[in-house]
């Protein structure tokens, strides 16, 4: 594993590596860098096998962080390779050509959080969300019990406890608060 | 570019709804529009029983077969298979599933039920014969349950279709559901499982909450 991360800190440029464990690493790098550094890792380190594409949205710093976690099954070791990109227009190259259920992924999020991948096959159809038309549901913005409100006929009558405070009055009644 | 291209001709159209030209059986050409040639667009009508004493027998009788259309909605759906095997065994109570909408009386909404499942379910509840029952299980369908709050669940199912008995629970067990299918026999036999001419008295009520959730209404507005 350390011998990958020289080699790759060689070619790329590498802002941030978090070691979790021996064989699982996060590497933080440029978002033109990133496609080139996947390519770079399946073809010549044997990170043959794309587990997962995700998302973080850091709405304060107004970025994205998009993950791609990478398995290589012959040495047993996993890497995640992270990449900001602005929220704003958020667009990103899309990777399908390296394999191609990242398309799918890519789908999802295109639908879930509005990042977009041009070229990415089948892209612009609605995935799980049939005609939705407000902002993507996933992103931190979305107020999703306010649209629930709006859109659903809420039954009257529901209450809500906080689980702290309901289960001090029910443990211990006699201490004030 | 290709790909581009090629996306714009794959959005999605239901190939069964689209205008085509068949072959006959006699070897003729016609063309069909199944929006209009394979659905009825009248309204639902209010079906008044003719003779009460006639309808009481067929209620009993209704109520003393109560064929379940197999879909399942949410989670609640995985109760079914234990509710018709052996250990508590529906089949005793009249109760059978059965594989289409057409050929069952008893619509089981199993769970939470998201907006396009909703359009599924919309489709075969009309399709059903009347008739027809609905059995909602589970507090997501009273008031939301724990998705009270989701926006892609729906929190009172009985604004989108009339709704027999419910049966609470998170998930209810095997047992509640079999008190529910008693309390709809009990329902049937009493004359008071009405939701089909429900349906068709506030039909317009209905298709306007219907369409106020489902935004991309892309089938037949009478599914009959």
């Amino acid at each position: 594993m350390e011998q990958i991360l020289q080699d790759i800190g060689k070619q790329f440029k590498i802002t941030d590596i978090v070691k979790k464990r021996d064989n699982l690493n996060f590497i933080t790098c440029e978002k033109e860098q990133t496609i080139s550094l996947i390519t770079y890792l399946r073809d010549i380190k044997g990170f043959s096998h794309f587990v997962l594409l995700s998302v973080v949205d850091w709405i304060e710093d107004g970025v994205f962080q998009l993950v791609y976690f990478l398995n290589n099954p012959d040495k047993k070791i996993d890497i995640g390779i992270r990449t900001m990109i602005s929220r704003e227009n958020a667009t990103m190259t899309s990777a399908h050509h390296l394999w191609e259920q990242i398309a799918t992924y890519q789908r999802e999020l295109k639908e879930m959080y509005g990042i977009d991948f041009p070229g990415s096959p089948r892209v612009d159809e609605s995935f799980i969300l049939e005609g939705w038309d407000d902002i993507p549901p996933m992103r931190r913005e979305f107020d999703t019990k306010k649209y629930s409100e709006e859109n659903f006929f809420p039954r009257e009558g529901r209450e809500t406890n906080d689980p702290e405070e309901y289960m001090k009055k029910k443990l211990y009644p006699d201490e004030e608060k | 570019m290709a790909i581009e291209e090629q996306n714009k001709k794959n959005k999605f159209i239901d190939p069964d709804l689209e205008k085509r030209e068949i072959l006959s059986p006699d070897g003729e050409i016609i063309k069909i529009d199944p929006m209009k040639d394979y659905f009825c667009d009248a309204k639902p009508k209010v079906h008044e029983p003719a003779n009460k004493v006639i309808e009481k027998f067929l209620n009993w009788s209704r109520a003393n077969s109560l064929w379940v259309l197999a879909f399942g909605t949410g989670c609640g759906s995985i109760e079914i298979p234990s509710l018709m095997t052996s250990r508590f065994d529906a089949n005793r109570f009249g109760v059978q599933m059965r594989p289409t909408p057409r050929q069952s009386s008893v619509f089981i909404i199993s769970g939470y039920l998201a907006v396009k499942t909703l359009k599924r379910v919309i489709r075969s509840y009309e399709q059903m014969q009347e008739p027809r029952y609905v059995v909602a299980l589970g507090s997501c369908t009273v008031n939301g349950g724990m998705y009270y709050d989701s926006y892609n669940t729906i929190n009172r199912l009985d604004y989108y279709i009339p709704v027999d008995v419910y049966v609470a629970g998170c998930m209810p067990r095997p047992e509640a559901m079999l008190a529910g299918f008693n309390k709809l026999k009990e329902r049937i036999k009493a004359g008071r499982a009405e939701g089909a001419n429900e349906y068709a008295e506030k039909f317009d009520w209905y298709k306007a909450n219907q369409k106020k959730i489902i935004k991309d209404w892309n089938m037949p507005d009478y599914n009959w």
